[in-house]
């Protein structure tokens, strides 16, 4: 994850998962249910109206984004927080550090926040003595097992129950069980003591409201409330683009949000943050920091990429890729995973390193589909292709094998005598390249169609 | 009626039984099938790996064979006929009088399902059919072209044979284009897990309107030792005529 400069070895990855059994049934068990979870959730609504406006105010405030994060900005301002423009990873995760040190601050409880993900925000603040506590289940169990979350939504997709009951027992010191409300309980003991004693949370946004300065948090644990109200301080991470104009533009996302990502019909715990602790009130936090990440995401609104910062990452397409499913989230070597995350590494990272990353979609669309912001994807994967061909990070012979393509698409006597020559060197090729796609392919007719209707 | 007969490459040069069975169907309800010579590929595997300059050659070719004369164009494949009319217009946009050529082109492509059902009303005919029969439904032809109840209404139609559901019939299969040669283990893993669903369905054909999927699918059947025919429609179809 952290060699910036080397390509992702996507096929590599891809044949490691689909080695492993346990991954691969766990991937298809929960992409399964969240698929049918969803499905069912949005099969009573009018969805198609409910994801066009959706997808018009979104693409509102990126067509006038500065406009939006100085409002929001300003808004939040006066409600009491403090708020920093960080135009990168290392700004932001040193505006974070340096903010936790200068209060002397060493252990933080965490809401799960991909944007932190994005960042690297957490091995930032180990290596300058800062511990961190992720608090949402399924953070908590990646953390302890050293990884990194493989779905934006659901972090341990990957793991089966029977997986977590052996972590828990190795990490924890527990007697091994794999009864998940058993697992939920003694996870909720240790976090409950940290969340008691953390002077400091760190939570991310779903959305944050311009006209009010309002930082907007979903989650189905609670955690993100105890984050952002017990400690004194709060630091919430945001990427600029997560910006709706009012409050009244929120519903349009509190119903489609919750629907598309697990098939609930709203989250368990919405909360809407606005500054500080007022007089009079006992819970939140007396500090409120927001730090706005735009790493790149300035310049993507303003080019030919710019809808897939729509984008509010409920991971509904990540649920609906039949490639995803294969092979689970970490093939990807990169933050965001599945289709959004092929598109969106794509422009944060930049082709050099993620140019593999676009053979893993076969164009089926079914991302698209379920979108609920109607973010073109299968649009947008093909748009990059083609700007990867253009900028040559394609196989050689791939380049010169498309280029007489065309030129024997356009020459119909050429096509035919390629078809004759394939026919004659067919079952040579097929030996010469043992395991190769020519194989699995039939062997040419002895007599074309065209040739039977001449 | 007449109509101009898109053969595609695949069925041109490896599955030109399909090809016949489509002629074969289409004379049986009395439709004049004009095969425009010269064709070759719709540049749909160019255009999906993002080689735009080859598809544009391909295009410009497609168009040239068609834009003759008014007649209907029919297409035995969703990808193919979704290559024409939806891809197609976008190819051109600075160049505008070949994006309004390909649009109006584009308006007159069905594919055979498509037409089958909407103009020549081939579900109303009471067809002749066999076996047990389930159906793959190909992503450019559902996701795309829209076409999710056209061949179920065909196959339906089919007297003595039995339509079984597929469960996830429209996840994709793993072809791809050239996914299926980039990525050979996860599309080979897709393929065995479609050709399971069909195993498990009981079925002894599937059946689809693209023979790319197909192909796919029976290369995953071989793997798997199984003895489910697969099928392009037009031939299940065609069958009942004999």
């Amino acid at each position: 994850m952290n060699s910036a400069h080397m390509s992702i070895p996507f096929r590599e990855n891809s044949v490691k998962a689909l080695g492993n059994a346990t991954l691969r049934a766990a991937m298809k068990n929960a992409t399964g249910v969240f698929t049918v979870k969803r499905a069912d959730a949005v099969s009573s609504v009018p969805l198609e109206e409910w994801r066009e406006e959706a997808s018009q105010t979104r693409l509102k405030v990126l067509e006038n984004l500065p406009h939006y994060v100085d409002e929001f900005e300003s808004n939040a301002r006066r409600a009491g927080a403090s708020v920093h423009r960080a135009a990168g990873s290392q700004e932001a995760r040193e505006t974070v550090s340096s903010i936790l040190r200068d209060r002397g601050i060493a252990k933080v409880v965490k809401s799960k926040s991909m944007v932190s993900e994005e960042i690297h925000l957490n091995s930032h603040l180990e290596q300058n003595g800062i511990a961190v506590v992720e608090t949402d289940l399924g953070e908590y169990i990646i953390q302890i097992a050293g990884e990194h979350p493989s779905h934006i939504i659901v972090p341990a997709i990957h793991k089966d129950r029977r997986q977590v009951g052996a972590l828990f027992a190795e990490k924890l010191a527990c007697k091994y069980t794999d009864d998940p409300t058993v697992l939920t309980a003694i996870a909720k003991q240790v976090l409950r003591q940290e969340f008691v004693s953390a002077r400091a949370g760190i939570s991310g946004a779903n959305f944050a409201v311009a006209d009010s300065g309002t930082i907007v948090l979903f989650t189905n644990e609670g955690n993100g409330r105890m984050c952002t109200s017990l400690p004194e301080l709060h630091i919430a991470v945001l990427s600029i683009e997560k910006m709706v104009p009012t409050l009244a533009d929120l519903p349009k996302f509190i119903r489609l949000l919750p629907r598309s990502a697990t098939g609930q019909l709203i989250t368990s715990y919405m909360s809407l943050i606005t500054g500080t602790r007022r007089p009079g009130e006992s819970t939140g936090a007396k500090e409120l920091h927001i730090v706005l990440l735009d790493n790149g995401r300035s310049t993507i609104v303003n080019g030919e990429y710019r809808e897939m910062l729509k984008c509010i990452r409920c991971g509904a397409c990540l649920n609906a890729c039949p490639v995803y499913r294969m092979v689970g989230g970490h093939a990807y070597g990169s933050t965001y995973p599945g289709p959004m995350g092929i598109v969106l590494t794509t422009l944060l990272e930049g082709m050099n390193r993620a140019h593999p990353l676009l053979d893993a979609t076969t164009l089926c669309g079914a991302c698209g589909e379920v979108c609920p912001v109607k973010v073109p994807l299968p649009q947008l994967l093909r748009r990059l292709r083609e700007q990867r061909a253009e900028e040559g990070f394609t196989p050689r012979a791939e380049q010169a094998g498309m280029s007489g393509f065309g030129l024997v698409s356009r020459n119909p006597t050429v096509f035919r005598l390629g078809q004759t020559v394939a026919r004659a060197f067919w079952p040579i090729a097929a030996a010469l390249n043992p395991g190769a796609a020519i194989k699995r392919l039939p062997v040419p007719a002895g007599r074309t169609f065209q040739r039977r209707m001449s | 009626m007449r109509v101009q007969l898109y053969g595609t490459c695949l069925i041109d040069t490896f599955f030109p039984e399909t090809g016949e069975a489509t002629v074969r169907l289409l004379r049986h309800f009395g439709v004049d099938v004009a095969y425009p010579k010269g064709q070759t590929c719709c540049g749909k595997p160019a255009d999906s790996g993002g080689y735009t300059h080859a598809s544009k050659k391909a295009a410009r070719h497609f168009l040239s064979l068609f834009e003759a004369n008014g007649d209907p164009i029919v297409i035995p494949s969703g990808s193919c006929a979704s290559m024409v009319k939806n891809h197609y217009p976008h190819l051109f946009e600075d160049e505008q009088p070949v994006k309004r050529k390909a649009e109006s082109v584009g308006a007159r492509v069905y594919e055979l399902s498509q037409f089958l059902v909407h103009v020549l009303k081939v579900h109303e005919a009471g067809l002749k059919g066999s076996g047990k029969i389930t159906y793959h439904a190909s992503c450019q032809l559902t996701r795309e072209l829209g076409v999710r109840e056209e061949p179920l209404l065909l196959l339906e139609s089919l007297e003595g044979a039995e339509l079984v559901h597929l469960p996830h019939a429209d996840r994709c299969c793993g072809f791809g284009g050239t996914f299926m040669a980039k990525l050979p283990e996860v599309s080979m893993a897709m393929a065995d897990e479609k050709a399971e669903t069909i195993l498990s369905t009981g079925a002894d054909t599937v059946t689809g309107c693209d023979h790319g999927c197909l192909m796919n699918i029976a290369d995953a059947m071989r793997r798997q030792g199984a003895g489910v025919k697969v099928k392009h429609l037009a031939v299940v179809l065609a069958e009942g005529i004999r």
